[in-house]
């Protein structure tokens, strides 16, 4: 149809994931862009692999409180809890 | 539509380390301020890995990152009764540790502002029309098993390490401490728009480094 804007490539697309990942495109830019992947194999492995990417960051070990850190923040804790006092 | 377009689609994309619900945080907070030790125990557990990470990003030295969290409990503790709950307890928190952190030791930040501005992925990989030339090699399948398998959780550590600050403050507090979008651009303030591109960069540069550690399987 003549009001149609040209179809996205593939550059474009990789550059476009995340604002479609976080809901920000508008809908007609994201009914381009889920136009493109319908017929991109390529661009839905990559996709695919930006989900995986958050996904296994998410997975990475948390920093774990050793106990003498929170000896320390408990020790910090009664020291204010002292000066609290005395003022 | 494709089939295939459908089980990437499916791959949920909430992580399984979710965030700690901000109810609990209020309950806690509430017996903090009525001077109960145990809930300021209970909230340092809680948060301590979100703000050392976080420290860490803004100051080289882990030393100092330390003393930037506990700088930051001091700072929770003298201004609990100011806290009016406007934002959440965590977004409260972990913007006092960004202030502290910034006057603190501020790390020469290595990056320029929003970050380099290059491609999401290499230029000479699609062609003069803009199609994949070089498509992605494959690699998603393989990777909950090295994962176990192979400290590829190192790789992405490293991977994260190399990344410009400011991206990897935003990757870090999204996709690793499950913060939402609005809830880092409050930690950092930043813009809607900055907060996206910071991601978009970040993000893309891990999806590099993984599919260089594992594609061509």
């Amino acid at each position: 149809m003549f009001w149609q804007r040209k179809e996205l490539v593939c550059q474009e697309m990789v550059e476009l994931i995340t604002d479609y990942l976080e809901g920000a495109l508008s809908r007609s830019q994201r009914r381009r862009f889920e136009a493109h992947l319908a017929g991109c194999e390529n661009c839905t492995e990559y996709l695919h692999q930006m989900r995986a990417t958050i996904r296994l960051t998410g997975s990475i070990d948390a920093e774990d409180l050793t106990p003498a850190m929170r000896e320390e923040l408990t020790e910090l804790y009664r020291r204010w809890r002292a000066e609290e006092d005395e003022e | 539509m494709r089939v295939g377009l459908i089980p990437a689609l499916a791959v949920p994309l909430r992580k399984r380390r979710e965030a700690p619900p901000p109810d609990e945080d209020g309950e806690l907070v509430a017996r903090l301020r009525a001077g109960d030790e145990q809930a300021f125990v209970q909230l340092v557990s809680r948060h301590h890995a979100a703000m050392a990470r976080l420290a860490g990003s803004f100051v080289s030295s882990p030393a100092v990152a330390e003393e930037v969290v506990q700088d930051t409990w001091l700072g929770v503790l003298r201004g609990i009764d100011g806290f009016a709950g406007r934002s959440s307890f965590r977004t409260w928190l972990l913007r006092i540790l960004v202030n502290r952190a910034r006057s603190t030791g501020v790390r020469e930040h290595r990056s320029v502002a929003v970050g380099d501005a290059g491609p999401a992925v290499d230029r000479a990989r699609f062609d003069a029309s803009g199609a994949w030339m070089s498509p992605p090699q494959h690699w998603v399948e393989d990777s909950e098993d090295r994962m176990l398998a192979e400290g590829l959780a190192d790789q992405i550590h490293a991977a994260l390490g190399a990344l410009p600050d400011r991206q990897r403050e935003v990757v870090v507090l999204r996709d690793v401490d499950g913060l939402s979008g609005r809830e880092v651009c409050d930690v950092l303030e930043i813009s809607e728009a900055n907060q996206r591109v910071l991601l978009h960069r970040g993000r893309s540069h891990l999806r590099q480094a993984l599919e260089s550690e594992l594609g061509g399987l």
